[in-house]
């Protein structure tokens, strides 16, 4: 089946509407389509009255999809993601809590779903490339004859940090028409091609986890596959180990968090490390949440082939965080790595992502041990 | 780019004859049909008319005839108003686990309110065994709710032997006839129905009309309330466009029901055999009998999903199981009740041909099925696993 079909992944928003626009407005044939993921009815006490925030999957959201694409005028359908969403994306998520991680659901939807399954579907249908609306950018370097990932030219919205896992054929197969432009100029061009989702609000949270409550979303899917276990309670403890109180289950807690801890000992204290097997949860002053070095596994390499030596890098640890410079050295393991820090850096938080970069060049990334 | 509809067991467009008959209703014949004066009376005529129309499908009085908003309603009424007319104690419905979503979740709303139910299991041919049936009776089985044709495997329900066993048990009989209507023989006493539940829109009518059969003599509560409008048993102005354009498609499909049958038995039987001859694990769900215009065929190591996306894509409509409410694919119940593992029940695309397929429609199919089951197993981690 040659042709130029691209495949548009359309979720309701005003991103990867106006990325269909875009192409569409070029003359590119597309087709629209939108991943079922979850089904929010399955946890229904989750939903609080007035409908929750962060809709995934909502029939709303399928609704405004529809909408966007009999605008445009092109095919569109919706895939049944749900088997695969679960197993790849929300058991690691709840499993990476209860296990005292800080997961990155975002990531392995990318690298298990929508660059995946979605681009295997695609090719299946006759799209042999797949268009998102991320804010990052593909080059194609003819004189190294790899894929490059670039951060967004809005810096701002860029998303590169949920792409690290990315293969060379996935980059190869796949476009970010919104890449090179400002959020500012995504709303004006959406107003200008009439998207009809042009006024819709982001929405920046988890998109199966109602209004961000990751704790109890655990807590219910825990219940409902009949694995919540004992109780899930512990003790908060310093460094030294003094008990400072209980807390109700480890999976209410992240690397750095101060607030919630409930706990009064005059001087802000952050988490600073989480330890299962105890289930204690170890509190400390911000000093005690530095670290110098980390080590980061199941790497993947975007603009490099493998690492041989030492390389500078600026590392970034956390969506919101800014890339700190480092050192990226090889382990005896191929997929490992060590990272050192110029200067100490807070909340290395295992589960979290450790993407690196050379300015806005991402040189690959790993998961954080 | 030229395009095939393949799923006329998901609706038909409407036909010339039901059109033309149709039209007036709108802006001369607008009368209410209850209205005392002429306006009313002349939509009352047309009602009438339609009522005999769809009463010669069915071979029974018109007066056994109720209009309704479709196929759904009917099984509504005739499940929820039989059950609710009872006063037996102990009241037990029999039904089947391959029915239509409009019974199921009828029979399970009857559940919430404390009516036990049997869902008779159904083997790999796709047809309900009478013995089971019988075997599923209790005391107080009042209502027995057994399809006529399945509308994803075409089978053919053996009605007129359960129908016997209702008899015997003194439980009313049921059946969702919105499959079989206009394709197989219909009349209700061979088949020995008290109710038969008929939609107009899968036989080149409008949607939003429908009609019920029911025995004279058996006794139903309305599970609607308002005017007096079809004698009270199912209220609200009648929906006299779509009444008239149901009575039009019904007249059409009783004048086509042998023609049409023998031309598409044959169609079909072509289309099968060309996917069967071309297409490496591809098989045939269900048995026999079966409507002539319906094949539903599993393709191992596919998904339906993409299956139908990439037919889509060349101009071909095909249906894969059952749609949930966004539209995306689910497993179908069906194909899962009669055996087959969800992923060989995801792997299945059904085919339903109808008034316009034609030999080169189908054969026109039978092209492009093997190049698109070709590239997605060549594509597909499935294939090669």
């Amino acid at each position: 089946m040659p042709n130029d079909l691209i495949a548009v992944a359309m979720s309701g928003g005003v991103d990867s509407s106006t990325a269909a626009g875009l192409l569409h407005r070029r003359g590119q044939p597309i087709v629209g389509m939108t991943m079922q993921l979850w089904n929010q009815q399955r946890m229904p006490e989750l939903i609080p009255s007035g409908g929750a925030t962060g809709r995934c999957c909502s029939l709303d959201d399928v609704y405004d999809a529809r909408h966007v694409a009999n605008a445009l005028g092109i095919p569109y359908y919706v895939l049944n993601f749900e088997d695969r969403f679960e197993k790849e994306v929300v058991e690691p998520f709840v499993r990476d809590y209860v296990s005292g991680k800080t997961p990155i659901p975002c990531t392995l939807c990318n690298n298990f779903i929508k660059f995946d399954q979605f681009l295997d579907v695609a090719r299946q249908v006759g799209a042999d490339r797949i268009a998102t609306g991320h804010y990052a950018r593909i080059e194609h370097d003819a004189a190294g004859g790899r894929y490059l990932l670039r951060k967004g030219v809005d810096e701002s919205r860029d998303q590169s940090y949920f792409l690290f896992g990315l293969t060379q054929p996935q980059l190869e197969r796949s476009s970010f028409p919104l890449g090179e432009m400002l959020k500012s100029e995504v709303r004006a061009l959406a107003q200008e091609l009439n998207i009809p989702v042009a006024q819709k609000p982001e929405s920046h949270e988890i998109c199966f986890v109602p209004n961000g409550d990751y704790a109890r979303f655990v807590e219910s899917y825990l219940d409902q596959q009949g694995s919540r276990g004992e109780q899930p309670s512990g003790d908060i403890v310093t460094t030294e180990g003094r008990v400072l109180g209980e807390h109700a289950g480890i999976h209410h807690y992240t690397i750095g968090q101060r607030r919630g801890l409930g706990i009064a000992v005059g001087s802000p204290m952050y988490v600073v490390e989480i330890q299962p097997a105890d289930r204690r949860v170890v509190v400390g002053p911000r000093e005690e949440l530095l670290r110098k070095r980390f080590h980061a596994g199941q790497v993947n390499w975007i603009s490099i082939a493998g690492l041989r030596e030492p390389l500078r890098v600026q590392a970034k640890i956390r969506h919101q965080f800014r890339p700190a410079p480092a050192v990226v050295r090889p382990t005896a393991e191929p997929q490992r790595v060590e990272v050192e820090f110029d200067e100490r850096q807070p909340a290395v938080t295992p589960g979290q992502a450790a993407v690196f970069y050379q300015d806005d060049l991402v040189i690959g990334g790993g998961w954080i041990e | 780019m030229q395009r095939y509809y393949f799923d006329h067991n998901a609706t038909t467009p409407v036909a010339e004859e039901v059109l033309t008959a149709m039209l007036p209703c709108f802006r001369e014949t607008y009368g209410n049909a209850s209205s005392i004066h002429h306006f009313g009376q002349s939509a009352r005529t047309l009602v009438e008319r339609a009522r005999q129309q769809v009463a010669a499908l069915l071979h029974c009085r018109p007066r056994e005839i109720l209009f309704t908003s479709g196929g759904t309603e009917s099984d509504n009424i005739a499940i929820l108003g039989t059950v609710r007319a009872s006063s037996r104690s102990g009241k037990h419905v029999i039904t089947s686990t391959i029915e239509h979503p409009a019974v199921l979740n009828t029979c399970q709303a009857l559940e919430k309110e404390g009516v036990e139910v049997s869902y008779v299991k159904v083997g790999s041919s796709g047809v309900v065994s009478p013995d089971d049936v019988r075997a599923a009776l209790r005391p107080g089985t009042v209502l027995i709710s057994i399809m006529h044709a399945n509308n994803e495997l075409g089978t053919v329900q053996p009605l007129a032997e359960i129908s016997r066993i209702a008899r015997e048990a003194g439980a009313v009989f049921h059946t969702d006839g919105v499959q079989s209507a206009g394709k197989i023989p219909t009349n209700v006493d061979d088949l020995g129905v008290d109710f038969f539940s008929l939609s107009s829109h899968k036989i080149y009518g409008p949607k939003g009309a429908g009609a019920m059969y029911f025995r004279k003599g058996v006794e139903f509560e309305p599970i609607q309330f308002g005017g007096s409008h079809e004698r009270g048993q199912r209220p609200g102005t009648e929906n006299v466009a779509g009444i008239v354009g149901l009575g039009a498609s019904a007249e059409l499909a009783a004048h086509c029901l042998e023609t049409e049958g023998t031309r598409l038995s044959a169609l079909r039987d072509r289309l099968e055999r060309g996917i069967l001859e071309r297409v490496d694990q591809a098989s045939v769900n269900g048995g026999s009998p079966r409507v002539p215009n319906t094949t539903s065929i599993r393709f191992d190591h596919v998904e339906g999903e993409a299956l139908l996306i990439a037919l889509d894509l060349r101009g071909f409509a095909v249906s894969s199981g059952a749609a949930c409410s966004s539209g995306a694919v689910r497993p179908s119940h069906v194909l899962t009740a009669v055996g087959l593992s969800a992923e060989r029940a995801k792997s299945t695309l059904r085919f339903s041909l109808g008034k316009q397929t034609t030999p080169d429609a189908v054969d026109a199919l039978l092209e492009a099925i093997p190049a698109v089951v070709g590239h997605l197993r060549s594509l597909s981690p499935a294939a090669t696993r």
